[in-house]
């Protein structure tokens, strides 16, 4: 691996899991990578596969119910099909997970220090529980902890919800991880904190240099975090490409009904909110052709009936070659500009034909 | 919107459903589009259908041990006051442990408040007795935040959208299923569903099920608690263009509690601030989104993610908050988000700021109000409370009396002038 290969490189990854009901197809062909120092964030409804696919990077999925097929490569070496004890020496090491609740992922018997210590003596054998107590309040002190010398001999109760989120990023970040995992980090939390925990996300990423993947449904932490989005739908990427051309010129439908779902804080209050018709389709089942066409209301502008018969590809977009997206519309950047964009945003139309 | 809605077990591949969007596909998004609803307009002339005045909500704090004394009391509320104009919405936003959650409860009288006045129709529901209550709460209704707790598991739809009917004996026993059939096509439900459980339903469907039922008895208040943040984004709008549909189709006004700033902004032409147990900043949408003057609301504003931030790229520009939010068993004095503030200063420690009316709908409790960035150095309401800039009692100046109701005056403090002036 050369200094300028993407960290995580994550190749047709396509995760099954055999149910009473059927196989379910949680992810499908799902390509990305992410370089160091870069944030990729994932977007997507519960159960697009967002969260799984990013389990299957730690080797969190049960070989014996999943099924997991292509290729995952961390730091140049093949994760899929890698023996536990390597892989045991990778994850917490290398690549590190932040959990969306915190109360649920901290021990609640177990001391917050003494979880973070375990966490340091996991990969550093040599290291005496004092050294690794000593490191424990020293990552605690990093990630804004008050008084850590005192608060490392609390249990998870006693922190605040913002505190248990910043105790799991001090454990995740323990071992100085090449990559981070986020999550949903900030979904539990009130947006002061929320930012708070942000912020302290990018500085550590700074010093780090470390490759992160924020998993989110807020379009909000998106804009201000990632550097590359990748929109997924009933597990597969619909749109991938660099976060300001996916945010600012959306070519997948379903990317521009999230936008249209979420009101904004500083928008027009003209500006309509949208929902996406029904509901996400069930994995076990899914739609014949595009996986989105039952709920997309723009599959009219298609002609025939390509988008019921034919699954698109994800291919290059209007907005440069880095913007891939999978859609059947000829022309989606005229679609959004005349249509959709002076429902949603009408105050950003004005702005372009100035 | 109920036609969208595909049915649960329905699957979305079925032939009958491809050939319907292909018939109604002529502009499938502008017929979409014209069912999605701009940002709710505020009615200043609207009679309020609830006055809340000076409500407060002392929980004890008991010793352990044998005898359990009471060593103390979480101020959850602590002397609020507003009004709902009917048909309106009223969004109340805070942090977690502010008290928003604990005043809906008070509303609905799920508790009985420490002190303090809620007139609505004649009536102080603060202090009527549960026998006198029980009429008052087919008025008052609630919707609840998490839809899979809130609906019993083991009932079937048709029995908890219609328990609400058999409790008041609204309608012959004959009569509720068809009146609850009426209610879940209502919501956009299939009301052929009513003998299904809630299992069989996704968290949108039934979170519709939860507003059927508040909708059940007709009222004029419903107290929406977090309605959305339970679902996920795309169902988020569903279930908000929902609720502004109901809301003008049967003039419900709602206490729409909720901690995304920018849902409230759309659902609700006014909003509350609340910090530990306080309203620091009520007003009307454009002077609270764009005009805030209390520090703290700067604070909470700023700290939104933005998506529009994607075109220029980083973060947004915010005002850090120092701290954890302090306890509510013992506040500090004065003004309770001193300690956080940026703007505190010795006056802020002695006086406690009142709520002070500073525009036609805009009131705000603080010594050093103004916009961002704009915070006068001197506290502009030294000569109103009749105390120095250091908060010190000045001998010799009168207090102003300030009429502090639950409602807005005609007659209110200028704080760029610094005096008082009149509509």
């Amino acid at each position: 691996m050369t200094e300028s290969d993407p960290f995580l490189v994550v190749e047709d990854l396509t995760v099954r899991f055999p149910t009473q009901d059927g196989l379910v197809t949680a992810v499908s062909d799902l390509s990305y990578s992410v370089e160091m120092g870069k944030t990729l964030g994932i977007v997507g409804e519960s159960g697009s596969g967002k969260s799984v696919s990013s389990m299957a990077v730690l080797g969190l999925h049960d070989a014996r119910t999943a099924q997991i097929t292509g290729s995952i490569r961390v730091g140049g070496t093949e994760v899929i099909g890698l023996a536990e004890p390597q892989m045991r020496k990778l994850r917490g090491n290398s690549v590190s997970m932040i959990f969306q609740d915190a109360l649920a992922a901290l021990h609640p018997f177990y001391k917050v220090g003494g979880q973070l210590a375990e966490a340091y003596r996991v990969h550093h054998h040599s290291a005496s529980k004092r050294d690794a107590r000593r490191k424990a309040i020293e990552m605690l002190d990093r990630v804004g902890i008050p008084q850590p010398d005192q608060r490392v001999d609390d249990f998870p109760h006693q922190f605040s919800g913002g505190m248990r989120q910043r105790a799991m990023i001090a454990m995740g970040l323990i071992n100085d991880p090449s990559l981070l995992i986020a999550d949903e980090p900030t979904t539990a939390l009130d947006v002061t904190v929320q930012a708070q925990i942000l912020d302290l996300l990018q500085d550590l990423q700074r010093e780090f240099n470390s490759a992160v993947i924020i998993i989110t449904h807020d379009l909000g932490v998106i804009a201000e975090m990632a550097d590359d989005v990748l929109v997924m739908y009933a597990g597969r990427a619909v749109e991938y490409g660099p976060g300001k051309s996916i945010l600012t010129r959306p070519e997948m439908p379903y990317t521009w009904g999230l936008l249209s779902s979420v009101p904004d804080v500083t928008g027009d209050t003209d500006a309509k909110l949208i929902p996406i018709p029904g509901n996400p389709p069930s994995l076990l089942n899914p739609p014949t052709g595009c996986a989105f066409h039952p709920r997309c209301v723009h599959s009219d502008k298609v002609a025939g009936d390509l988008c019921t018969t034919t699954r698109p590809e994800l291919l290059p977009g209007k907005d440069g070659p880095g913007h891939l997206k999978r859609c059947h519309l000829p022309n989606p950047d005229v679609v959004y500009q005349l249509e959709v964009l002076p429902e949603i945003a009408p105050e950003l139309v004005v702005e372009e034909s100035r | 919107m109920s036609e969208l809605n595909t049915d649960p077990e329905q699957t979305p591949t079925d032939e009958a459903t491809a050939a319907a969007a292909a018939i109604s596909a002529e502009d499938a998004f502008a017929e979409i589009a014209a069912q999605g609803h701009a940002a709710a307009q505020l009615d200043p002339t609207a009679e309020p259908v609830i006055e809340v005045e000076d409500l407060k909500m002392y929980f004890p704090v008991k010793s352990s041990g044998l005898v359990r004394r009471v060593i103390g009391h979480v101020q959850a509320v602590d002397g609020i006051s507003f009004q709902v104009p009917k048909g309106g919405s009223l969004g109340l936003v805070g942090e977690s442990g502010c008290g928003k959650s604990t005043t809906g409860r008070l509303i609905t009288r799920l508790y009985t408040p420490t002190a303090g006045a809620m007139r609505f129709g004649g009536l102080d529901m603060a202090t009527v007795s549960n026998r006198e209550m029980k009429p008052l709460r087919k008025e008052v209704q609630m919707i609840f935040q998490d839809p899979y707790t809130s609906l019993n598991p083991r009932h079937t739809v048709g029995a908890i959208v219609g328990a609400p009917l058999a409790v008041h004996k609204v309608v012959p026993r004959k009569q509720i299923i068809p009146r609850v059939q009426e209610l879940l096509e209502v919501v956009g439900l299939n009301p052929e569903h009513y003998n299904r459980y809630p299992n069989e339903f996704s968290g949108g469907q039934r979170q519709r099920i939860g507003i059927a039922r508040a909708l059940t008895l007709n009222p004029k208040l419903l107290v929406a608690d977090e309605p959305v943040s339970a679902l996920d984004v795309s169902i988020q709008a569903q279930v908000i263009n929902l609720m502004q549909d109901l809301q003008r189709e049967f003039d419900i006004a709602f206490l729409f509690i909720a901690h995304d700033l920018a849902i409230v902004r759309h659902f609700c032409p006014e909003v509350a601030v609340m910090y530990l147990g306080k309203i620091v900043e009520i007003a009307d949408r454009e002077s609270i989104y764009g005009h805030a003057h209390h520090p703290y609301t700067q604070a909470l504003l700023s700290a939104v993610p933005d998506v529009r931030q994607a075109a220029v790229g980083g973060r947004r520009e915010r005002i850090r908050l120092e701290g954890d939010v302090p306890s509510p068993i013992n506040p500090p004095s004065g003004c309770r988000f001193r300690t956080r503030c940026h703007l505190a200063q010795e006056i802020c420690a002695k006086v406690e700021p009142p709520l002070l009316q500073i525009g036609p709908r805009h009131k705000v409790a603080c010594h050093f109000a103004g916009e961002l960035g704009d915070a006068p150095a001197t506290p502009v309401t030294a000569g109103l409370l009749g105390v120095d800039g250091q908060g010190s009692p000045e001998p010799g100046t009168t207090p102003e009396t300030l009429t502090i109701g639950p409602g807005f005056e005609d007659r209110w403090f200028d704080v760029k002038s610094r005096t008082m002036v009149t509509a």
